[in-house]
């Protein structure tokens, strides 16, 4: 098959290539999914950043 | 003609050059403070991201250098490119991925060694794991150098020294004024110019050999022209596996496949991208992009490489090692330069190039933040902007280095090179990043005893056991007189992480099991959000 009679390799050379489209289709699949977290995410971001500004502040005496 | 030609590769060069130095600049003018430089502000598109996590993966390393492993070892390392996909792409990203980015912003961690630091309490994880880093990777950047020069060398015969001089100059002007959102804007544009460049390859070279099939059969044809010393290790053609349990076999199957393979799990600069996507949605698109850009490189490169050796038999009489010269890292090159046209060496040359550019700039980038940030503010119980001189000066150290290691380091050496670099990574880190994830009981003793259990169980089997590196350091061969402790087959070709990733995985769960559970309040922040 496909020229090659070892069949660990043919295996593997199919391997390759279905793995590929396995990520092809979980991407698809959940191409929307995922994202509901980030409005929370992002405000969580900002009290971050302020207190990073603050502890920064402090440090260095600004 | 040949002046005509430098000067349109002299042309197409300088407005590659101007592109990559147009982003590193667009990145440098939006770093605004540390966060930024560290984890480009965690605000990334998904095309960006998983282009540029598949341009850091992917490098000359993969093509050249494990390209010329393929075309003497032939399509078993196939194998690699289904791990790299399976592993290094879907569990990864799917798995890995998504509680590494939800931790990572739990704990405000902007490294891999940080975020190890913050989920176990260590400080000691952090300078530790940062001087692994800083140490050990130079030996993988020199290595992809190697790989961009070698193909410099072989089209335009120019001055192989000055070109990496050069090259390496140019690489760490960018990274360090741009940070990492320059590093994946110029990413993400290499990465696109590597796919087209490899699926020219592949179709030319099929269609050269008469096809798909005609070409994998002509190279099943071949296996009577493996050489007797190859022979004898195990090789049985280039479309066949290795004899199992010959010293070939333990050599792709523990060393190439399983050390690259596995190992990229727990690569610092590969983790480090998890960390920069805004939600797990744009994790799931990358995985698309991901899969289908580690298929065309990988796979095409194994192929190519493999199917070379009937290129050099219709044309030269001789199988690609020999065309070669007896060094694998230039096979690729050499099939390169000598079945395609002119125009088309030229573009590969890009292609290279950038697959060179773009993993170095993210390697001398980890290194960089690994001094500055967890060697040197952990020690210095700093925070905040300060440590970004020292990242800085980090980074041209490991530029120095690198380019240093790459004059002197030995033919055929890409693809191991590369190997123990990734096995080191995946025995030293491997446990407690995945015991960090999905293991709430995993306690701060129980990480620290795994990282210096895979750590130092890696680098003795590397000085004392495993033939390839003993007996080039000689450490063994002056204590004990022989080039390895156990000189009985397969030990001497049995790779460091076949031993050392199974023991340190088990003094993880085995430390942990023994001491005190970290503390529920502790265990909650760090989870999260993660179910």
């Amino acid at each position: 098959m496909l020229g090659i009679n070892d069949p660990w390799i043919i295996g593997v050379y199919l391997l390759s290539v279905l793995s590929a489209l396995l990520c092809v289709a979980y991407g698809l699949v959940n191409w929307n999914r995922g994202g509901e977290k980030e409005a929370n995410e992002i405000r969580e971001e900002v009290s971050w950043e302020k207190g990073e500004v603050q502890m920064e502040e402090r440090e260095l005496g600004l | 003609m040949i002046a005509m030609d430098i000067l349109l590769l002299n042309i197409i060069v300088l407005i590659y050059i101007l592109a990559v130095g147009y982003l590193g600049y667009r990145g440098w003018r939006e770093t605004r403070d540390s966060e930024d430089y560290m984890v480009a502000g965690r605000k990334i598109h998904p095309y960006v991201m998983a282009m540029s996590y598949g341009a850091t993966f992917i490098s000359t390393s993969a093509i050249v250098g494990f390209g010329g492993v393929a075309g003497l070892f032939g399509m078993g390392l196939l194998w690699l490119t289904f791990l790299n996909i399976f592993v290094g792409i879907f569990i990864a990203f799917v798995f890995f991925g998504k509680r590494t980015r939800k931790m990572g912003h739990n704990l405000s961690a902007m490294t891999f060694p940080e975020l190890l630091a913050r989920r176990f309490e260590s400080r000691f994880i952090q300078y530790f794991s940062g001087l692994v880093i800083f140490l050990g990777m130079p030996m993988y950047a020199s290595v992809v150098l190697i790989g961009a020069a070698r193909f410099i060398e072989t089209t335009l015969a120019i001055d192989f020294d000055l070109a990496l001089m050069i090259f390496s100059v140019i690489i760490a002007a960018y990274v360090v004024l741009g940070g990492l959102k320059g590093v994946m804007y110029t990413d993400a544009m290499q990465a696109t110019i590597m796919f087209v460049g490899m699926a020219f390859l592949l179709v030319m070279t099929y269609s050269h050999l008469g096809g798909i099939i005609a070409a994998h059969q002509a190279l099943t044809d071949l296996a009577d022209l493996v050489p007797a010393n190859l022979a004898s290790m195990g090789h049985l053609g280039w479309t066949a596996m290795p004899a199992s349990g010959s010293a070939w076999w333990w050599n792709l199957v523990s060393t190439l496949v399983l050390g690259v393979g596995i190992g990229v799990l727990a690569m610092p600069q590969l983790v480090v991208r998890f960390m920069t996507v805004k939600s797990s949605r744009e994790l799931n698109r990358a995985v698309l992009v991901g899969g289908i850009f580690i298929l065309m490189m990988t796979g095409v490169a194994f192929v190519v490489g493999a199917l070379s050796n009937v290129y050099f038999v219709q044309h030269d009489g001789v199988i690609a090692i020999a065309a070669a010269s007896g060094n694998s890292d230039s096979i690729i090159p050499v099939y390169i330069n000598a079945a395609m046209p002119e125009w088309f060496v030229y573009i590969f040359m890009l292609t290279l190039l950038a697959a060179a550019m773009s993993t170095l700039s993210s390697q001398f980038h980890a290194q960089g933040t690994a001094v500055g940030r967890d060697v040197y503010e952990t020690l210095a119980g700093m925070r905040g902007g300060r440590s970004i001189p020292i990242t800085r000066i980090g980074i041209i150290i490991a530029v120095v280095v690198a380019v240093i290691l790459g004059y002197v380091l030995p033919p055929s050496i890409i693809a191991p090179g590369t190997a123990i670099f990734f096995g080191l990574c995946a025995a030293a880190f491997l446990p407690m990043y995945a015991c960090a994830l999905f293991w709430r009981r995993a306690t701060r003793a129980g990480a620290v005893a795994g990282l210096v259990t895979g750590t130092f169980i890696s680098l003795f089997w590397l000085a004392f056991v495993h033939q390839k590196e003993a007996a080039a350091l000689g450490i063994a061969k002056m204590i004990l007189g022989r080039d390895v402790l156990i000189t009985s087959m397969p030990w001497p070709v049995v790779d460091p992480i076949v031993v050392a990733l199974p023991l340190a995985f088990v003094v993880t769960v085995a430390v942990s099991l023994a001491t005190k559970p970290p503390a529920e309040e502790h265990l909650d922040k760090c989870f999260k959000g993660i179910g």
